[in-house]
C-alpha cells in the first residue's frame, strides 16, 4: 500500500473529511473541512468521492513525501507549494510537496486520489482537535497510507477557484429580534484567539439583550454576542449547546469563507432572506458539479 | 411547541422558554423519534428546546417542521419512557475536589455537610452538550448552589464532579470549564470508540456515591 508520510507537519495539519454527524445530542459537533467546499473540489479533481480524507493544513507549512506515484489536487488558499493550484497534478515516487506561509487565506487542502486511508472514530475520519475524536493534529514521522477508493477518473482541468470578497452573508438568527441591527453597522477584526471552533472578533461591542436566556442548541456558523459585546462565529467545532443570544447566522454558501479567515482580516455583515441564502447555496452547489 | 429556522439549514424547536420537567419530556420524545430521520444531520437537545440541523439540498424549512409535527405527535401517544438509574462513585475534597472548601464557605455549610446533600440528591440528565458526553443535571439540592469562577481554569481533569450556579454536570473529557470541583470520579464517561459513546443519556438519573 502507498504512504504519505509527514516531513514536517507545519503550524497545524489535520485529517479531515467533511464531518461527523449525528452526536451532536452526545455533546459532539461535527467538526470536518474548515473551507469544505475547497476540500470538495480537490476530491472531484482527482476522481474521490467528495467526502474522502484529505490534509487540512493551516496557515503555513508542512512537507509531504509521496512513496509512490500519486496524483493529488491542492486546494483553498495558495501556501506557496510551487505547484498549480485547484488542478490535478501527478506525482513520481518518491515525491515531496513542501508548503510555505500562507499567501492568501486561513486553509489549504492536500487532496490525494484514492483519499487517506484513515481509521474512523464514529463513523467519520474527521480530527476534533478540542476534544481529540478522531485523533490529532500531524506531527513528523507520521504515516498515512493512502487507499484506492477513487470513484472515477482524474481530470486534467483547472478550476478558477471561488471568489471570496464582499461581506460575509448572514440570515437571521433566534434572537434577532432583541438585537437592533448594530452587528450590521461595523466592521470587525478577526482576533489570533480564532480557531477552528470559532472565529473570536474585535470591534464596537454590541449591546447584549437584557434577561437570562436559558441554554440551547447552536448551529454552525451561528454568531454569538457574550456579555462584552464582542461576537464569536461559532465554527466546525463549536460546543454544541451555549447561552449566549445569537442576532444572525452565517449561510451555508460563505461557510468556506469563514475557513479561510486569518487573525486581522476584516469582517463586514450582510443580512439576506433565507430564501436568497437558498439560491446562493444552490449556485455554489451547480457550480461545484459542473467540474466533473 | 414553537419552530422556527436558526439558520439556513437548521430549525429550533422550543417547548416554552423555562426549565421544566415537561418541556424535558417533549424534548426527549422529539430527540428519540427523529434519530434516523431523512436528511437530519445533527440533534441538539438542551433544557427546553432541540435544534434540528438537516441538510438544506435535500430538505427544505418546511419539511422539517412537517416531520416534526408528525414525530411529536406519535411521540406524545407513547408517554412512558424508562429510567436508568446510574450510581457514580465519588472521591469527594482534597485533591480531586478543590473547590469544596469554597463551596462549603459560599453555603454557609460543612464540607461534609455539602458532600451528604450532595450524594443525597437524585439526578436528572437533561441533556449533554457544552462538550463530548457532559450531562447537564438537574436536581441539586438548592443550599449548594455556588457560582462559577470568575476565571474558568483552563484545564479540568476528565471525571471532575462540579456545581456551576444551581445545576450540577460531571466532565467527561478534559477541557476548559468555569464550574466548582468538589470531587472525581474514575468512571469513564465518554469513549469514542464505544457505541454510543456516552455512558449517560439523555432522561437518565444519576445518584452520586461517596467513597
Amino acid at each position: 500500500m502507498s504512504v504519505l508520510r509527514v516531513i514536517e507537519p507545519g503550524f497545524q495539519t489535520t485529517v479531515q473529511d467533511l464531518g461527523r454527524f449525528g452526536y451532536a445530542h452526545f455533546g459532539v459537533s461535527a467538526s470536518g473541512a474548515a473551507d469544505a467546499l475547497a476540500m470538495r473540489a480537490g476530491n472531484l479533481l482527482v476522481g474521490n468521492a467528495e467526502n474522502a480524507p484529505a490534509l487540512e493544513l493551516t496557515l503555513a507549512g508542512g512537507a509531504f513525501e509521496f512513496e509512490s506515484a500519486a496524483v493529488i489536487a491542492v486546494t483553498g488558499s495558495d501556501f506557496g507549494a510551487g505547484l498549480p493550484l485547484w488542478r490535478a497534478v501527478e506525482l513520481p515516487p518518491g515525491s515531496v510537496v513542501r508548503f510555505g506561509q500562507s499567501l492568501g487565506g486561513a486553509r489549504c487542502y492536500l487532496c490525494i486520489r484514492g483519499g487517506l486511508d484513515v481509521p474512523k472514530v464514529m463513523g467519520s475520519s474527521s480530527t476534533h482537535l478540542l476534544t481529540g475524536v478522531g485523533g490529532r493534529a500531524l506531527r513528523s514521522g507520521d504515516t498515512l497510507p493512502i487507499a484506492s477508493s477513487a470513484i472515477r477518473r482524474w481530470k486534467g482541468n483547472t478550476i478558477a477557484p471561488p471568489a471570496h470578497t464582499g461581506p460575509l452573508r448572514v440570515t437571521e438568527g433566534p434572537q434577532a429580534s432583541q438585537f437592533s441591527g448594530e452587528l450590521y453597522a461595523a466592521s470587525y477584526e478577526v482576533t489570533e484567539a480564532s480557531n477552528r471552533m470559532g472565529l473570536r472578533l474585535r470591534g464596537p461591542a454590541i449591546p447584549s439583550p437584557s434577561g437570562h436566556m436559558v441554554t440551547e442548541g447552536v448551529a454552525l456558523g451561528a454568531i454569538q454576542i457574550p456579555p462584552d459585546g464582542q461576537p464569536i462565529v461559532l465554527f466546525v467545532e463549536h460546543q454544541t449547546t451555549g447561552g449566549y443570544p445569537k442576532p444572525a447566522n452565517v449561510i451555508s454558501a460563505d461557510l468556506w469563507r469563514v475557513g479561510q479567515m486569518r487573525p486581522r482580516d476584516r469582517v463586514q455583515f450582510e443580512r439576506v432572506t433565507m430564501e436568497g441564502a437558498l439560491g446562493l447555496l444552490r449556485e455554489q452547489e451547480e457550480w461545484l458539479y459542473s467540474l466533473v | 411547541m414553537e419552530i422556527r429556522p436558526a439558520s439556513d439549514r437548521s430549525l429550533l424547536v422550543s417547548f416554552g422558554s423555562e426549565i421544566s420537567l415537561e418541556a424535558h419530556r417533549q424534548v426527549r420524545a422529539l430527540v428519540e423519534h427523529l434519530q434516523a430521520a431523512p436528511a437530519v444531520l445533527n440533534l441538539h437537545p438542551a433544557y427546553a428546546s432541540v435544534l434540528i440541523d438537516f441538510d438544506p439540498r435535500r430538505r427544505s424549512h418546511r419539511d422539517i417542521e412537517e416531520l416534526v409535527r408528525a414525530r411529536m405527535s406519535l411521540a406524545l401517544e407513547k408517554t412512558e419512557q424508562e429510567a436508568r438509574i446510574l450510581e457514580i462513585q465519588v472521591s469527594y475534597g482534597g485533591s480531586a475536589g478543590p473547590d469544596l472548601e469554597d463551596v462549603a464557605r459560599h453555603t454557609g455549610l460543612t464540607a461534609s455537610r455539602v458532600v451528604e446533600l450532595h450524594s443525597s440528591a437524585l439526578y436528572l440528565v437533561y441533556f449533554l452538550g457544552f462538550s463530548p458526553g457532559f450531562p447537564y443535571l438537574g436536581g441539586l439540592p438548592p443550599a449548594l448552589a455556588t457560582p462559577r469562577l470568575s476565571a474558568p481554569r483552563k484545564r479540568v481533569p476528565a471525571g471532575s464532579i462540579a456545581i456551576g450556579g444551581s445545576q450540577a454536570g460531571i466532565y467527561p473529557v478534559e477541557s476548559p470549564g468555569g464550574w466548582r470541583i468538589i470531587g472525581s470520579t474514575s468512571l469513564r464517561l465518554f469513549d469514542p470508540g464505544a457505541d454510543p459513546p456516552a455512558r449517560l443519556g439523555i432522561g437518565d438519573h444519576v445518584r452520586f456515591v461517596p467513597v
